[in-house]
């Protein structure tokens, strides 16, 4: 993963226009998202929103004091450098053609991806990882001819055992 | 018992202590008005026009310290409240605003008088809601009033669509808020207020820059123990005029495009910066690379989002002014910095920003110190925007806490007369004076049929030359005079204010002015008085756009001063 990339975790109210007032946000205060993901948390009526953004230019520090000030976001985490699982899943359809095909097929093998479609002219390939596995696998499969591909943005959480303590002290 | 939900609206306003509502009907609100007939407790003022509903709205949440409440209906009327919306969210002023819109069944389908304005309103509110619920409402209003009078104050709007307002349902108004995503830091962190008074401990030049938080916390003692302990120089931002007295020693005046030049000068050379409730505008640091380039600043904010935001920050302490500054207080040691002050004073003497040239012609400045000499300081002066606010803010000294309401950061052109109305409907013991510029009160003029119908008692001074003066003068000094839509055609001011049944005069020389305002102070109810003033009149000084602080422009002068502050005090 890039350095200066920023993973920030909010976990805000669902209710209606929440996504809204966060996009609103990011795009009057100019920050720029790499990636946003939203969906529910373990907590009812709350959910947790992953968010990616490029240090290198917006200030980290302000995107999350003014997502801070939004009324419906609950708390957020800039959880970069902490210990971290973060996912996202791709689907990659790839061109295909009987030569082919075995040596695709090789390559998803050894990124324990699974083929979830096939068809006469192309594969459609499901990737589960990191955001530089996917990449990288993207990057091999793009000599074959991509045809279409669908990334979810990253989701994440910190590992087990982990205090929120730190993250929270900031913010004061 | 069941209630509609205009009648849980009306309930939650006066649980509130709500009692005026500016506003203008239509369709969409119609049920809520028509329960207003139920609450005559609820004073409700008719305006001109939405955006005077929002600015009066906003004078009176800025004289009392209490939430301003205004009405409109769907469509046009919520899109005529944005302006004032936006002003008050720039400028931190707790109003709620309450819209109709059309019933849920009609929502999405372009109805008559339909627009989004929850979404509109998005990057301009503190937060706004639309009900569709009608077992929300209490608890929508209670949050409503909640969120926009705590911690940083803001703007909130309600958007209630018809059927909303008409469904019936239990009123229970809660007793408490449950905002999970919203606790406001009050208490500053110890150890970042012990570092902060180890800096001015140790601090050779400090300077304190206090901004409109102090008056929103009412931190008027603390500020002033914290000054004169410390000794302390006190510069304030435009909006954080009246948050320390003038005619204190410690008092240096105002920073910014238009400040004093010692102001100015003083923030440059400082070695430490005590910012208290202000947020580092633009208009106020000028060039943020060449500002206060030897101090260090500790930064005092409720909203942890404007500690770094503009320029670099040592000290950060989130929480709010008064608090924070008593924490502080109790860790000063009294100092002696009198070679600092007397550097200040020299300066000053330098400098003398506010005195005022000698001149045939009529000149804005010399309006208004008489006008403050006439009131010795005792009213609440409502300005609009442009050259006669900043005259305003130079010429009228003030002593009086809070006693100073302008827009400040969204600059709206309009808002003196709207908002003077607002301040002496909610404090109809003071003098109100509103300061307007011959094309800033043309903005939202209609509001003379309310100030005459409601008899609001707000003195007016129209500061009239002709032309929209500040961008004239920025015409003359950076666009070599070309006078592009600038030259106006008033009306005769004095005919209009006649046609709306207020009693008004001209003055064109300066034997006119005391007689003038003292007529004015002496008639019951409300009074104009058009100035005709010189027409290219600059305020002096000025930092250019682009240049820093230290690079005022003075005024350009031959004359001896007529009158300095000093002399006068």
């Amino acid at each position: 993963m890039v350095s200066s990339q920023h993973i920030i975790m909010a976990m805000v109210s669902d209710k209606p226009g929440v996504l809204n007032r966060v996009a609103s946000l990011f795009r009057r205060r100019g920050f720029n998202i790499e990636s946003i993901a939203v969906g529910a948390s373990e907590i009812p009526g709350v959910s947790r929103m992953t968010i990616v953004v490029d240090g290198a230019t917006t200030l980290v520090e302000q995107v999350r004091k003014q997502l801070d000030k939004v009324i419906d976001v609950i708390k957020v985490s800039d959880i970069t450098g902490e210990s971290t699982i973060m996912r996202e899943l791709a689907l990659i359809k790839v061109k295909t053609t009987t030569n082919t095909r075995s040596e695709i097929m090789q390559i998803v093998d050894i990124f324990r991806a699974k083929i979830v479609d096939v068809a006469v002219d192309s594969l459609t390939v499901e990737v589960t990882g990191d955001e530089a596995k996917v990449t990288s696998l993207y990057n091999l499969l793009k000599g074959f001819g991509i045809k279409e591909i669908s990334r979810t943005g990253v989701v994440g959480m910190t590992r087990g055992g982990i205090a929120q303590a730190a993250s929270e002290e900031e913010s004061r | 018992m069941k209630l509609t939900g205009a009648q849980i609206v009306c309930e939650s306003l006066l649980k509130e202590g709500v009692d005026v509502i500016f506003g203008i009907l239509g369709g969409q609100i119609l049920p809520l008005y028509d329960t207003l007939t139920q609450y005559p407790q609820l004073r409700h003022i008719l305006v001109g026009h939405e955006q005077g509903a929002a600015h009066a709205a906003e004078g009176y949440a800025r004289a009392t310290g209490k939430v301003g409440v205004c009405f409109a209906t769907s469509g046009p009327g919520a899109t005529n409240l944005v302006t004032g919306i936006a002003d008050a969210y720039l400028d931190s002023t707790p109003i709620v605003a309450i819209t109709g819109q059309v019933g849920r069944s009609f929502i999405g389908k372009d109805a008559f008088q339909e627009i989004d304005i929850t979404g509109i309103t998005l990057p301009i509110t503190k937060h706004n809601y639309m009900v569709t619920d009608v077992t929300d409402m209490a608890k929508t209003i209670k949050e409503a009033f909640y969120l926009a009078r705590t911690g940083r104050p803001g703007p909130v709007l309600v958007d209630l669509p018809k059927d909303m307002q008409v469904e019936q349902t239990e009123f229970n108004y809660p007793v408490k808020v449950d905002l999970p995503g919203y606790k406001p830091t009050l208490t500053g962190h110890p150890s970042q207020i012990a570092k902060a008074a180890k800096l001015i401990a140790g601090a050779k030049k400090p300077v304190i820059i206090a901004g409109r938080g102090i008056i929103i916390s009412g931190a008027y003692d603390e500020l002033k123990a914290l000054a004169e302990v410390a000794q302390m120089p006190v510069i304030t931002t435009l909006l954080g005029i009246s948050s320390f007295p003038e005619s204190h020693v410690l008092s240096y005046g105002w920073l910014g495009m238009h400040g004093m030049a010692y102001a100015n000068m003083a923030v440059t050379d400082s070695d430490l910066i005590i910012a208290v409730g202000m947020r580092f505008d633009d208009r106020a640091t000028a060039k943020v690379s060449g500002f206060a380039p030897h101090a260090k600043i500790v930064h005092i904010d409720i909203d942890p989002a404007e500690i770094g935001k503009n320029v670099r920050v040592d000290v950060p302490i989130v929480g709010d002014a008064k608090t924070v500054l008593k924490s502080l207080n109790k860790l000063l040691l009294p100092m002696d910095r009198t070679e600092w002050l007397h550097q200040l004073d020299t300066w000053r003497k330098e400098h003398p920003s506010l005195s005022i040239r000698e001149s045939d012609g009529l000149l804005p400045q010399y309006v208004i110190r008489k006008i403050w000499e006439i009131t010795k300081g005792n009213a609440l002066v409502v300005t609009g925007v442009g050259q006669h606010q900043m005259f305003a803010g130079q010429h009228f000294f003030y002593d009086k806490p809070n006693s100073f309401i302008s827009s400040g950061g969204l600059g709206t052109m309009g808002f003196e007369l709207p908002a003077s109305m607002g301040a002496k409907i909610g404090k109809p013991e003071e003098t109100v004076w509103c300061i307007a510029g011959d094309g800033s009160i043309q903005m939202t003029i209609q509001e003379l049929a309310t100030v005459s119908r409601e008899n609001v008692a707000i003195k007016v001074a129209i500061m009239n030359n002709n032309y929209l003066g500040m961008v004239r003068q920025w015409q003359q000094l950076f666009y070599e005079k070309r006078y592009m839509a600038t030259p106006l055609h008033c009306p005769d001011f004095v005919k209009l204010a006649d046609a709306y049944g207020i009693p008004a005069q001209n003055v064109k020389t300066r034997e006119e002015v005391v007689p003038a305002v003292q007529r004015a102070m002496a008639t019951p109810g409300p009074y104009i008085i058009n100035f005709e003033v010189e027409p290219e009149e600059n305020v002096y000084p000025m930092v250019p756009p682009g240049a820093s602080l230290h690079e005022f422009i003075e005024e350009p002068r031959k004359e001896v001063p007529a009158w300095s502050r000093r002399s006068i005090l």
